[in-house]
């Protein structure tokens, strides 16, 4: 893996001028997973964020060859390019080598796109798959994705005098495209660029579909301060909220054990859409997420030493 | 030349696929079009040709992975039917707005509810508005003439549309018919290599790095799409250029449209698709009894042959507009309200009477065009028309 410091003279292939939010956790994700590559990268990407604050026509912050089509179908988008390539390849009408990415929102990814990302993970594409997830409908306006925590407020899953913010658990999609059996699965977060450089890196060496899903805080839907990103996303490993690991060919590892595991609310309390369940008489939502957190763990650590 | 055999719609298509050779086709099965894939899969199985071959998990993403693929600078096809087609929506107007020139073989059926696998055209007629070229066939020749003729119009550089060839479910995708089959070597020469245009595979090899599918605002979206309607202006010129090349080198000549006995007729019908040839039955007999009936067949729905119509009809007395498609707006058809349209700047216009008919596979005979036919002349006597639209073969 590059140190910090070559990785930073390589040159940046997501540059300045899109207009991302300050602190915005999905452009340092963007810039990062496209460091770690050392080859030529194509990339599709679904509508969101992303896709609308780095292309606006006729610019863009990309600086490399990239293609949007639509929100739910950037793993379809990129099983069609990487297609072309192989045929290409095979007639000799290029010999370079490419990486395949498909970046996607978590609206674009665990709901929207999941018939998408399935389908190119079964019939295994060559291409890895970053979802960068910020847990809601952040582009349109804060709305509950199946990726947004329980309890948490969004502007579809209102606090409101009965019901407490979304009331569903989100999904683990890490899990369902583990059992997809593709070789390379993992979570990641903007606030640790080893964790995420290395296991991009790792990723585009294996043939076959890969998966990574990044954390990716929103200063303005989760809310919070713009210069806590990198911490906010650190915490949430710290309590295990997101824990950090990668599943090669089924086998599960740890990639980073927090030394002390913290409690929920310290990543809970320094959220917006979370302040709900600082209050006394939410003190057992508090608890049942606390718990299940804890469960989720113990079940990960089992997996990892199995 | 090309060699005489028999062969049914779905497999003419298939064949057709064969000797074009794509790069890349990303298929879903869908009744009636299944068999497309099922034989296209098996040319791919014997390595009969390079095509990569996805078998994507749903049409939404059989379209996806043919922008992705036409992106990268591939000729890329698909096929589909109905709902499958329905399901791509959002993606076809995607291919078109990002100009790149697909190939679709539509075998027509009705869409749902209830749910039919029969021929009608509410399919493809609901993707009238979304920037493909829509050529329709009268029998199994035509759908592979259509087809082969498609890829060198889609790609044309002053067009740069995707195109789909449309055939009858059942009546033509299932029909066995002797057809002509052109070597393959005739088909290779005749589609090429596609033109180049710039795109991902292109830029990676030139280092110079592409965004496909900005955000286009307020200030650029309209004359992009100003752009797009220019290509479908020119398509207008080129499908016919690239019919007459077909019939210089094999024989068949192609039109935007085809008249059948128009030039002293009285009356006449406007007919899409496999009708066409029971149509001409009935022009036929109507000949033989005197009456100066004919028939005008639309093979060109997008670009509209506005010029074409025009010129067709504005010497009948009285028009019937054959609707294979209910229009839902309580009013008429779609066919008959373009055609409407197309004949409204003439001076003397013909009287338009409108018939839907056939609608989810219902059979159209001889006879149920001669009941058109009479009552046609029934308004050439009166010199006035007692109704719009009238349903042909339906119980009520």
């Amino acid at each position: 893996m590059p140190s910090l410091k070559e990785l930073v003279k390589r040159e940046s292939r997501f540059v300045s001028g899109h207009r991302l939010c300050g602190g915005c956790g999905a452009g340092i994700v963007m810039r990062l997973v496209l460091l770690a590559i050392d080859k030529p990268v194509i990339a599709s990407c679904a509508t969101g964020c992303v896709e609308v604050a780095t292309t606006i026509f006729p610019y863009s912050a990309w600086k490399i060859p990239w293609v949007h089509s639509a929100f739910e179908n950037s793993a379809s988008t990129i099983s069609g390019v990487e297609a072309a390539y192989r045929v290409f390849k095979r007639e000799g009408k290029i010999d370079k080598e490419i990486v395949f990415v498909a970046f996607g929102g978590d609206g674009g990814t665990h709901d929207i796109g999941l018939q998408a990302l399935s389908g190119a993970a079964e019939r295994n594409h060559n291409v890895l798959y970053v979802c960068y997830n910020n847990q809601a409908y952040m582009n349109t306006g804060i709305q509950r994705s199946g990726a947004t925590p329980k309890y948490a407020h969004t502007t579809t899953s209102p606090v409101g005098k009965v019901i407490p913010g979304k009331i569903q658990w989100q999904k683990n999609l890490v899990e369902i495209m583990v059992a997809h059996g593709i070789p390379y699965a993992a979570t990641s977060i903007p606030g640790r660029w080893n964790d995420l450089v290395s296991k991009v890196e790792k990723a585009v060496k294996i043939e076959g579909f890969k998966y990574i899903e990044v954390l990716s805080p929103c200063r303005l839907g989760w809310p919070h301060e713009p210069e806590l990103t990198l911490e906010i996303s650190r915490l949430a490993v710290e309590t295990c909220i997101w824990p950090l690991y990668e599943v090669v060919e089924g086998k599960y590892r740890l990639t980073y054990k927090p030394k002390e595991k913290k409690p929920v609310i310290e990543w809970f309390k320094l959220q917006g859409r979370f302040r709900h369940l600082l209050l006394p008489e939410n003190a057992h939502l508090l608890e049942e997420i606390q718990k299940e957190v804890d469960r989720r763990w113990e079940e990960l650590l089992k997996k990892c030493e199995s | 030349m090309g060699i005489k055999v028999v062969k049914t719609g779905n497999e003419a298509f298939a064949e057709g696929m064969r000797q074009i050779n794509p790069d890349v086709v990303a298929a879903y099965p869908i009744t009636p079009q299944t068999e497309i894939v099922q034989i296209f899969s098996q040319f791919v199985a014997d390595g009969r040709v390079k095509t990569e071959f996805i078998q994507v998990e749903s049409e939404h993403s059989a379209m996806s992975a043919c922008i992705g693929a036409s992106c990268a600078g591939a000729r890329a096809m698909t096929g589909t039917s109905s709902q499958g087609l329905a399901y791509m929506w959002e993606m076809l107007y995607i291919a078109s707005g990002l100009r790149l020139p697909i190939i679709m073989a539509v075998v027509n059926r009705a869409l749902s509810s209830p749910i039919n696998i029969h021929c009608d055209h509410s399919d493809t007629f609901g993707a009238r508005d979304s920037g493909w070229i829509q050529i329709y066939s009268e029998n199994v020749q035509e759908t592979y003439d259509n087809l082969i003729q498609g890829v060198r119009i889609a790609e044309h550089p002053e067009v740069r549309l995707p195109c789909m060839i449309m055939t009858d479910g059942f009546i033509l995708s299932h029909c066995l018919e002797t057809m002509e089959m052109l070597t393959d070597e005739e088909v290779r020469e005749f589609v090429g290599e596609p033109p180049e245009r710039g795109n991902l595979i292109k830029a990676v090899v030139e280092n110079k790095p592409i965004t496909i599918g900005a955000l286009d605002l307020q200030d650029y979206y309209f004359e992009h799409k100003r752009q797009q309607a220019e290509g479908m202006k020119n398509a207008l010129k080129v499908i016919p250029e690239v019919g007459k090349e077909f019939g210089d080198k094999f024989g068949r000549y192609y039109g935007m449209v085809e008249n059948y006995k128009l030039d002293d007729a009285d009356i006449g019908v406007v007919v899409i698709g496999s009708t066409a040839g029971t149509a001409k039955e009935a022009v036929d007999k109507l000949r033989s009894r005197g009456i100066k009936a004919g028939l005008l067949k639309i093979r060109v729905f997008r670009p509209l042959p506005v010029v074409d119509i025009k010129e067709s009809l504005k010497n009948l007395k009285v028009v019937g507009v054959m609707d294979r498609v209910e229009g839902m707006n309580a009013f008429c058809g779609p066919l008959y309200s373009e055609i409407c349209a197309c004949l409204y700047e003439l001076e003397k216009r013909p009287i338009l009477t409108n018939f839907v008919y056939g609608l989810g596979g219902r059979d159209v005979k001889v006879e149920d065009i001669e009941l058109i036919f009479n009552e046609l002349l029934r308004v050439l006597e009166k010199g006035v028309k007692e109704y719009t639209l009238k349903y042909i073969g339906v119980r009520e």
